[in-house]
């Protein structure tokens, strides 16, 4: 909208491209200024850039460690509120198991994207991504634990045979006081 | 924990403290509740005065009403212990009714308008005898006085206070009493009976200090027998012993003489012996020769001559006076479909006061009583209205050639109830009578929208409420998805089946069943059971159910049977047969043939089993399952019971493919000298159970529940302790309780209560029984509980093994097989006293079971199950509590609101039958005694379905409001989205 309020109200009067960094000079119809070469400075710049580079990703390498140690705060805090959610089937309980089990799922899903903004050839995102899919799995296990101590897990004998119906008998007796 | 159980606790805890009661505007929604009397036996009408005119009745079932006699409604009634008859009922002074009971010896006085009781004394005497009742216009001391002649003993009570006022007794012997009479404007009473079974006796007694005036006797050695009829006051008319000759007894002032006529000599065609019926009119008393009922008129100078024969069923009145010197009686003569009420006077037989013909429905029989009432009309000429009882004990008022009202008696007496379901609603048959139009049922919702949004005037709730309680959808006439309409089909004890509307309780279809109708075959028919024979599902639904209703000729088990066949949508008897056999036993087997009609065996008294039906493919259907089917007889009189196998071929009679001999294969005999059955139950056949686990959530455990259809419970007494509680003393009396399997007579548990005594009343469903019985030592009553569980099947616990399905819990079982049974019990104390104790039933067992006690007050209390959990504990642990155990107490609550009956009371509750509807929360409850009643009832609330003032208008219309405020605020943002573009 501002665009347009600018297109509307003003109107383009000139424009300068600065992104234009192409090195060769006959393409432009004015000089470049004295003592601007433009070869020197991508040679100035190589040295740096690559100093650049190792710099980030080494940040990126110490970044993607960090996320993936995320999931253990998580995880700590996940297990405090499943402490305080006790072990009673309501509302709150299930919520909060609920979402300690979505969590993990759906980090996991994601684990491509979390590591995107990280990636690298130089960085090896193998270890963090591992750490990562291993405390999100311990994640789960705790949810998958919580959801047990809830009772909604079939792990007991009384889950299999309660819709199990009376068995039939063979025999049949009828009778009683003569009326 | 396990899933269903995570997700009953959701249900525990929506109903942790179930609020079962009900709102005032709830009361007639889905109960209902008739109130009857019974036959009637005596009416006396109270008409004199300017108020309500009504009728004052004593019925068989003991009980005392005042009925409107312009409805036919209750004004009010007492109903009095079983076992205090009423003998006679009076009104005196014009505002009590004087009632005498409990064979002569309890006399009451009751306020005429409003039933309040003004007295009662106690009257005794020397010896048993037979009780009558007589209003006098003695006056002593301005006292009015009643004169009661019972337990050999004259006693004269004053009406004011029942203060007796004197008594005499009687020198001889063996006098038996048959009537008191008082002359018309005397001071004196005459009392004449006969002594010795050949003297007649009379004593006159003056009235006002019961002075012996004069003793006369006059022997007749033909002796005399039965019933007298009073001519006149002074004279008796008796039938010798042989019933041939009749005998005019005269005692007109102290001179007694006899006169002797043979019946023959006034019917020439007189067959057999004869029999008075009991009247007193002026100059006229009515024989019955058979069927023939026979009018014979006493002239002043003693000659007897015969008025009129009647072949037709006759019912005669006794007589009224109408005026001055003359006397009117009411007689009642069946003539094909109609009945000729007829009132004549006494001394003029030609001169009929009053000859009306009433149109009378076939299904009410015989009338079988007749009280006549006169009332002056405006031309000053009398008119009369006449209460006729009939053989089903219906009552019916007749004025003017109509019947102005009738009651259903006969509902008072239910022998038995079963249920039937109501034709499926298909395109072709028309339930459109009860059908609303559009504009109504818009109407109706508008109303009730405004109801739910408190806009709606008195006038408006008004209306509400009664279109709640008049639903059309509650009384149509086919089934429903929820199972709440169904036929009640009850059977009294008239030998009537009445088909109830379980909505508004209404009486679909009668029948007076032909085959319990006494005839010459059939002298004294009863009927005993009523089954459901044939419930059509699935393949069969074209037929019609029927049921099945077995009853005997008379009361001995050895009289011969009958059975009928009814269908139950149309209320016709399809087939009925008298039985060759005698029937002591129905025991309805789990089998059904290809038209779903149930086999059923009869056993009758030399234990012989007959099959029914007498198909081929029945029989097919029986060799098959022969060797599994055993039965069993708890012969209570001398403590035996005994356990039979079939055998292939009855033994002795001619050959019938469809009897089939008994084996004895075992017998528990208990000691006589100790123990006395009491009570025996098992559980119904038809009860649905869900699950043979029970779940033990706090060590996440699993017990197995021993559901066995072959238990059976027995309570037994020491002898001594068989009477009133509080007759022995603690030490001599105990209670024991067993329980035996039928098929192998294998008794599985065993407990004694000492101190305890009866009566017991029990209930059994799934694998628990709770029973009620008298502590003496605490003197409470205590209510116990046994849940019994299966250990054999214990050790399947292994979850792995019960995932892929190897486990043998599905697997038949037989009783033969397994013993090791483990018992959980638990006594509790509880306040009332019982008559009734019944056991929710839903349709797939899931529902958690409550029980219905009918209390001693008439009233049905629901206790939830859990109260009489064996597994309270003091102290629960959490797991347990939230398992919904409750801590422990020494007594059950009965908690005000838990009572399903809510205010009403079923008067003389006799039994309380549960009925699971299709909605696994609700069961259907039917109470009956003298009154009925009937409610839905949900153990653990609704929870499968909304509230009835669930509101779908509301809904509706929420709905479409939010759907279109999501509309115009779309289009109002693309609208005002689209501006802002343009600017």
């Amino acid at each position: 909208m501002e665009k347009g309020k600018g297109v509307m109200g003003s109107g383009r009067r000139w424009a300068v491209d600065f992104s234009d960094n192409s090195t060769a000079p006959s393409s432009r119809d004015i000089p470049d200024p004295p003592g601007f070469t433009r070869a020197s400075v991508d040679q100035d710049d190589s040295a740096v850039s690559r100093q650049k580079k190792d710099a980030e990703s080494n940040w990126k390498a110490q970044k993607a460690w960090e996320v993936a140690q995320a999931p253990f705060k998580n995880l700590l805090m996940m297990g405090f509120m499943m402490w305080m959610a006790g072990s009673t089937v309501h509302l709150f309980s299930i919520g909060i198991t609920f979402s300690a089990l979505w969590q993990p799922i759906s980090a996991l899903q994601g684990v491509g994207k979390v590591f995107e903004p990280y990636k690298d050839n130089k960085v090896d995102l193998l270890g963090p991504k591992l750490l990562f899919i291993a405390l999100n799995l311990g994640g789960l296990a705790l949810g998958v634990w919580k959801l047990n101590t809830l009772g909604l897990l079939p792990t007991h004998a009384s889950d299999w045979v309660s819709s199990l119906p009376p068995a039939q008998e063979v025999e049949y007796s009828g009778g009683g006081i003569p009326l | 924990m396990p899933i269903t159980h995570a997700f009953l606790l959701f249900f525990i805890f929506s109903s942790l403290q179930p609020t079962l009661s009900l709102y005032e505007d709830q009361v007639g929604l889905t109960d209902w509740h008739q109130q009857y009397i019974g036959k009637v036996k005596q009416a006396v009408f109270h008409t004199h005065k300017t108020g309500r005119k009504r009728v004052v009745v004593s019925t068989e079932d003991n009980v005392i009403a005042t009925l409107d006699l312009r409805r036919g409604e209750i004004f009010w009634r007492h109903v009095l212990g079983h076992n205090d008859v009423v003998d006679g009922i009076v009104i005196a002074l014009g505002k009590y009714v004087i009632t005498l009971s409990s064979e002569g010896s309890i006399l009451r006085a009751w306020n005429l308008p409003d039933g309040q009781m003004v007295w009662e004394s106690s009257l005794h005497g020397p010896k048993h005898s037979k009780s009558l009742l007589v209003m006098t216009n003695v006056v002593i001391e301005k006292d009015n006085v009643v004169i009661i002649f019972s337990n050999g003993r004259l006693h004269a009570v004053s009406c004011i206070d029942g203060e007796v006022l004197w008594n005499k007794d009687f020198e001889v012997e063996s006098l038996k009493v048959q009537k008191v009479i008082q002359p018309p404007g005397s001071n004196f009473v005459y009392v004449v009976g006969f002594a010795a079974s050949s003297h007649f006796e009379m004593y006159q007694i003056n009235a006002k200090n019961g002075e012996l005036l004069k003793h006369e006797s006059a022997a007749f050695s033909g002796g005399f027998s039965g019933e007298v009829s009073l001519v006149s006051s002074e004279t008796l008319v008796a039938l010798d012993s042989t019933g041939l000759i009749l005998l005019r007894i005269r005692f007109h002032k102290g001179n007694v003489s006899i006169q002797q006529t043979p019946i023959s000599n006034l019917v020439e065609d007189s067959l057999g012996p004869a029999v008075i019926i009991p009247s007193s009119i002026m100059e006229l008393f009515a024989i019955k020769i058979n069927a023939v009922t026979i009018f014979i008129r006493v002239t002043g100078t003693g000659k007897l001559e015969v008025v009129e024969k009647a072949n037709h069923e006759t019912a005669v009145g006794d007589a009224l006076s109408i005026s001055e010197g003359q006397q009117a009686f009411g007689l009642v003569q069946h003539a094909g479909r109609d009945i000729h009420l007829t009132v004549k006077l006494a001394h003029d037989w030609g001169g009929d006061l009053l000859k009306e013909s009433i149109k009378m429905d076939q299904q009410r029989g015989l009338v079988h009583k007749v009280f006549i009432n006169n009332y002056v009309r405006t031309d000053g000429s009398y008119g009369f209205r006449a209460l006729i009882v009939m053989e089903d004990h219906s009552l019916l008022l007749l004025q003017q050639g109509a019947i102005v009202w009738s009651r259903e008696d006969g509902l008072a007496s239910i022998i038995d109830v079963t249920t039937s379901e109501l034709p499926v609603e298909r395109a072709g048959v028309s339930v459109a009578k009860v059908e609303l139009n559009l504009f109504e049922w818009l109407k109706g919702h508008m109303l009730k929208l405004k109801g739910t949004l408190m806009l709606a005037s008195p006038e408006d709730i008004a209306a509400i409420q009664y279109m709640r309680l008049k639903s059309s959808e509650k009384s149509k006439m086919t089934r429903d998805h929820n199972g709440f309409r169904k036929l009640l089909i009850a059977l009294t004890r008239a030998g009537k089946l009445f088909a109830l509307h379980t909505g508004d309780g209404r009486i679909v279809w009668s029948l007076l069943l032909q085959s319990l109708h006494k005839s010459e075959a059939c002298q004294h028919p009863i009927g005993l059971n009523l089954c459901p024979w044939q419930v059509p599902h699935h393949h069969a639904l074209d037929e019609n159910p029927s049921v099945l209703v077995v009853g005997r000729c008379g009361p001995s088990s050895d009289a011969p049977g009958v059975i009928s066949f009814v269908d139950s949508y149309t209320g016709k008897e399809l087939s009925s047969s008298s039985l060759v056999h005698s029937v002591a036993q129905v025991i309805p087997l789990p089998y059904t043939d290809s038209t779903e009609q149930r086999l059923h065996l009869l056993i009758d008294a030399d234990k012989h089993a007959h099959l029914y039906p007498k198909t081929p493919e029945a029989i097919g259907i029986f060799q098959r399952e022969f060797s599994n089917i055993y039965w069993y007889s708890v012969e209570d009189d001398n403590g035996i019971i005994k356990g039979y196998a079939l055998k292939s071929k009855c033994d002795g009679t001619v050959a019938d493919k469809f009897c089939f001999g008994s084996r004895e294969l075992w017998s528990i005999v208990l000691p006589s000298e100790s123990e006395k059955i009491i009570a025996t139950v098992t559980r119904k056949l038809n009860e649905a159970v869900h699950t043979q686990a029970k779940l033990i959530a706090a060590d996440q455990d699993v017990m197995y529940k021993y559901i066995s259809r072959n238990l059976l419970f027995v309570a037994t007494v020491a002898p001594k302790a068989s009477g009133e509680i509080g007759s022995v003393t603690p030490e001599e009396s105990w209670l024991v309780v067993y329980l035996i399997d039928t098929v192998t007579g294998f008794v599985l548990h065993r407990v004694t209560h000492h101190g305890s005594q009866g009566p017991v009343e029990a209930v059994f469903s799934e694998n628990w029984v709770v029973y009620h019985y008298f502590n003496l030592r605490a003197h409470r009553y205590e209510m116990s509980v046994i849940e019994i569980y299966d250990q054999s099947w214990a050790d399947n616990k292994d979850v792995w093994k019960l995932v892929v399905g190897k486990h043998n819990l599905t697997s038949p079982i037989s009783s033969y097989s397994r013993s090791e049974v483990v018992t959980k019990s638990q006594s509790y104390f509880f306040t009332h006293s019982l008559k009734a104790i019944a056991v929710t039933s839903t349709a797939k067992g899931i529902t958690s079971k409550q029980l219905l006690i009918g209390t001693i007050g008439d009233q049905v209390l629901a206790l939830d199950k859990r109260f009489l959990d064996p597994r309270r504990s003091v102290n629960p642990t959490q797991a347990e509590r939230e398992e919904g155990i409750i801590p422990l107490t020494d007594s059950l609550p009965i908690i005000p609101q838990s009572y399903i009956t809510h205010n009403l009371r079923v008067e003389g509750l006799r039994g309380i039958i549960t009925v699971p509807a299709k909605l696994e929360s609700t069961t259907l409850v039917f109470a009956h005694g003298l009154d009925l009643f009937f409610t839905h009832f949900a153990p653990s609330r609704t929870y499968d379905s909304l509230t009835e003032d669930f509101s779908c208008a509301l809904l509706l219309i929420t709905i479409v409001v939010l759907v279109a405020a999501i509309f115009v605020t779309w289009v109002l943002s693309q609208r005002k989205e689209l501006q802002d573009k343009w600017r």
